[in-house]
């Protein structure tokens, strides 16, 4: 056990752990952050992921040693629902969900890969989602809620 | 099995069985109300209206992805006359909402929309309420009119009086009147609106609870150790390996189930890891690579749903006899996220947080479980990754419950990937032989479908836990086995859709089918899985359908006819023939036979296929048209387009039903080119996303436009389980129009259409 401070959606917080825990242990179970969710536990399936500095990582595979004093940034940090995220916007505009589950890892992982990439193709944005899962299949509208936000952006 | 296939046709048949149009959700199940549920034909037991005239309404139908909880908001809110937003819906809590058995199957939309349930409580409370009214006002109740909670003259509006002044806070003591009067479709100002979920923006911003999410006081983490082998038992467990450990609070062995509690759920997952367990070795599987043909030839329980005792004299006078074989393999729930539960099981009480189908099964299995009275547990139902059917939802909560009960104290579990995967009970694998015979003018004259699936386990029901694996390891044996002959079908009942859409399915003495054909045989035989199975989204109705579909395509192709003209010349059902013209018509269908004149045979086609089904014979019609393109040099197929044409009675929601069908063509699209479970000689071999495939966001998705056809006249039906019944037969239809070679077992890999390919004549 060691004393870890990191930094989530803006705010420090100095976590008792031992420094293998994965990030997401520490998201949802001590902060207790209902964004991040545990899918698969192997970095397959997105359920998990958090942005890192910029960069959308698999919390489930991350230690948290290895993101002390980065900008974590999960799903409650983009927005609420009384002061949503463009991004967040657009996945409400399209009803583009159905258990809700996979929002979490689609949501961060086109938001971080359009922050970089502002002027992506539809195709690149396919790619950038390549290893995201969405078991209901509500795929149809999450690209086009993507899309939607990617155009307001531009 | 699941227990409505035992009901409807998969299984043992019960007789008589009565399922769109019975008279409670128990019907469509066949499982007795269970104890100490709010009566159903209670008004009470559905409809609140508080002293503030907000209304509550209590259903026995929950929300798992489906959108059924909005949908049912809007029914109450219509039939009540007031805002969408006035009413609060609750669902699935024992303590709380009557016993509407599973929410599965379709069957919702059936159960609360029709003359009966929630929707006759809403109407029979909107009835009363008009009838208090005129007595206070002093006029005619026919002379008043409803909004917004305030009924008022219609010809002078001040003369008025809330629904909170009427009834507020006060129960209603009345008896469901099933011929209360329902607000006509044509009259609707919520209902039949595509109202966005409620939910969506907790969702899309992270505040939502999911069970995951629940945190109760004191909690403790739990993780489950699975055999590492099917059919192993237990031999010894090393307490010590991990008692040095941080965090581990407990142990937990019963009979064959084994666990770790510990303060938090790394230091669980680490615990289970490392603890020592000593197991038996394998009992053995089958090979997989003959599974399919093996199963034709265990101890089987027979079941026939048409016999017309004529079809072989029949097939004999045929000009042309056709027969195919058709394969389906085991597919999995594949839940996103891994099932978890949360469980505080405090002396001889429990509270258990379930995203199980059926709290009140979930309630009595767990009572037998922990040996509790069931009347002292407490099943809540909460949201859960979506399930699909029967994922680990009833195994984890089992799990959680024999562990809290273990430390006294409340405990969260969450599968691993793996446990959620090999233990889950898997979509039953199908081997389906379809034979006909057709006239020398080409039409059908006899049809024959003979088919063996293979099932282990099952949903729990009222008072089987050892259906899943959890109850199972710690010492409940699943449903009983019996192989036995069929006998003569008594009554008409396709539930599991082993009837095809074209024959005339008679039976009791009349027609219940949707088709022509009057020599007909429909055999099941049932036979015993080395995996454990349940219900997977359209279960026995999907695979029966891509046998039939597939078949009628060749029929029409050996007689050179267009696949949508050949299965109308077969077909007499006009909704069925609806939904079919729908998507033709949208898809601008070409009419002319496949395969597709002109096409190489080599390098990258292109193709049309059509498929149409009636669910469970009446609960719902879908036709789709796909068109798709197979690279001939790889193998490898994507699916362009998709257009379906979907009919569920009165659209409740069109956006909802919208979600349903995309959604479910596009699984059942993942399920035809790539699910499939696989094993080796002692364990599943496929279990996490690498070993069993799922097509990610990032796959080239086809657009898919829907026709959706409102019935305002006809009863609901069900909707979720439609789209994904028919597409795996149209994607096989349209390789075959692309290409020449039919290919019949699923998933379409490419190794499997390159040997199809390979085998064109």
């Amino acid at each position: 056990m060691s004393a870890i401070t990191l930094k989530v959606n803006g705010q420090s917080h100095t976590l008792e752990l031992d420094p293998s825990t994965p990030l997401l242990y520490a998201l949802s179970d001590d902060l207790d952050l209902r964004g991040p969710k545990f899918g698969c536990g192997l970095g397959q399936c997105g359920a998990c992921t958090a942005i890192v500095n910029g960069t959308a990582i698999r919390s489930c595979q991350t230690p948290v040693s290895s993101v002390a004093g980065k900008e974590i940034v999960t799903l409650e940090g983009l927005g609420t629902p009384e002061k949503l995220h463009p991004i967040q916007k657009a996945f409400i505009d399209e009803g583009a969900a159905q258990c809700g589950f996979c929002l979490n890892g689609v949501i961060l992982t086109a938001k971080a890969f359009l922050d970089k990439n502002p002027k992506a193709t539809r195709t690149q944005i396919q790619q950038a989602l390549s290893t995201v899962l969405c078991r209901c299949f509500t795929h149809t509208r999450m690209h086009a809620a993507i899309e939607r936000y990617a155009k307001g952006r531009a | 099995m699941d227990r409505r296939d035992f009901l409807k046709g998969a299984g043992a048949l019960v007789v008589g069985f009565q399922m769109v149009g019975g008279n409670t959700a128990q019907a469509q199940f066949g499982i007795a109300p269970i104890a100490g549920s709010p009566p159903g034909d209670q008004v009470d037991s559905w409809i609140a209206i508080a002293a503030d005239g907000s209304i509550t309404a209590y259903s026995g139908k929950e929300e798992l992805g489906q959108g059924i909880a909005t949908a049912q908001q809007q029914l109450v809110a219509e039939e009540l006359s007031v805002p969408f937003e006035r009413v609060k819906l609750i669902y699935c809590d024992t303590g709380l909402t009557p016993d509407q058995s599973y929410t599965a199957g379709s069957q919702s939309h059936p159960a609360n929309f029709n003359h009966r349930n929630l929707a006759s409580a809403a109407a029979t409370a909107a009835e009363a309420l008009f009838k208090l009214a005129s007595q206070q006002l002093g006029v005619p109740a026919d002379q008043l009119t409803a909004a917004n909670g305030v009924i008022s003259l219609q010809s002078d509006a001040s003369k008025k009086v809330t629904y909170a002044q009427l009834v507020g806070g006060k129960k209603l003591n009345l008896t469901l009147d099933r011929n209360a009067k329902r607000k006509h479709p044509s009259q609707w100002k919520v209902l039949g609106k595509p109202i966005a979920r409620p939910e969506l923006p907790a969702m899309a911003t992270g505040q939502f609870e999911f069970v995951h999410n629940v945190r109760l006081p004191g909690m403790l983490h739990g993780r489950v150790v699975r055999p590492p082998v099917i059919g192993a038992t237990l031999v010894s467990v090393d307490e010590n390996s991990v008692k040095e450990m941080a965090g581990v609070v407990k142990v937990v062995v019963r009979k064959n189930f084994v666990g770790v509690v510990a303060e938090k759920p790394w230091q669980a997952v680490q615990a289970a890891q490392k603890l020592k367990v000593n197991w038996s070795p394998s009992t053995g599987l089958p090979k997989q690579a003959d599974f399919h043909e093996s199963i034709r030839k265990q101890p089987a329980r027979d079941l026939l749903l048409v016999n017309s005792k004529d079809t072989e004299p029949a097939l004999a006078k045929a000009a042309t006899v056709l027969k195919s074989t058709y394969y389906h393999p085991y597919q999995m729930h594949g839940s996103l996220g891994s099932s978890c539960a949360v469980a505080d099981v405090q002396g001889e009480r429990a509270t258990l947080y379930s995203p199980t189908q059926g709290v009140w099964y979930q309630k009595t299995t767990s009572a037998l479980l922990l040996g509790l009275k069931p009347e002292n547990i407490r099943v809540i139902y909460r949201h859960g990754s979506g399930c699909y059917g029967l994922n680990g939802a009833d195994t984890v909560t089992y799990d959680a419950a024999i562990l809290s009960q273990a430390v006294g104290k409340p405990v969260r579990v969450q599968l691993s990937r793996k446990d959620e995967m090999a233990w889950e009970n898997f979509g039953n694998a199908w081997t389906i032989d379809e034979r006909a015979g057709l006239s020398a003018q080409g039409n059908i004259i006899a049809w024959e479908h003979e088919a063996w699936t293979a099932g282990l386990g099952n949903r729990p029901g009222a008072n089987l836990p050892g259906n899943v694996i959890t109850g199972f390891l710690a010492g409940f044996q699943p449903a009983a086995f019996s192989p036995g002959p069929a006998q003569e079908p008594s009554s008409y009942n396709n539930g599991s859709n082993g009837i095809p859409s074209y024959v005339a399915g008679h039976a009791g003495g009349s027609d219940g089918g949707t088709g022509t054909i009057r020599s007909e045989k429909v055999l099941v035989h049932n036979v015993v899985s080395p995996f454990w199975t349940g219900p997977l989204r359209s279960p026995a109705r999907l695979p029966n359908t891509f046998a039939h579909e597939c078949f009628m395509d060749e029929l029409a192709a050996r007689v050179k006819a267009d696949p949508v003209e050949y299965r109308l010349r077969h077909l007499r059902h006009k909704r069925v023939i609806g939904v079919l013209n729908a998507a033709a018509k949208a898809a601008q269908w070409e009419t002319r036979p496949s395969p597709k004149p002109g096409n190489p045979k080599a390098g990258a086609v292109t193709g049309r296929g059509v498929a149409v089904v009636a669910y469970e014979g009446d609960n719902g019609y879908t036709g789709i048209v796909v068109e798709v393109a197979v690279d001939q040099d790889t193998g490898k197929v994507t699916v362009k387009r998709m257009w379906v044409g979907i009919d569920s009675g009165p659209i409740s929601n069109p956006d909802g039903l919208r979600n349903q069908a995309e959604g479910g063509a596009l699984q059942g699209m993942s399920r035809a080119l790539v699910e499939e479970v696989t094993w080796d000689n002692e364990k599943v071999t496929s279990f996490d996303w690498r070993t069993y495939r799922s097509l990610p966001l990032g796959f080239d998705i086809p657009t898919i436009a829907c026709v959706l056809i409102n019935q305002p006249d006809e009863e609901a039906t069900g909707a979720g389980e439609t789209a994904i019944t028919v597409i795996g037969a149209a994607i096989g239809n349209a390789i075959f129009d692309a290409t020449g070679a039919r290919i019949r077992q699923t998933p379409f890999s490419p190794e499997r259409v390159k040997e199809a390919l390979k085998a064109r004549t």
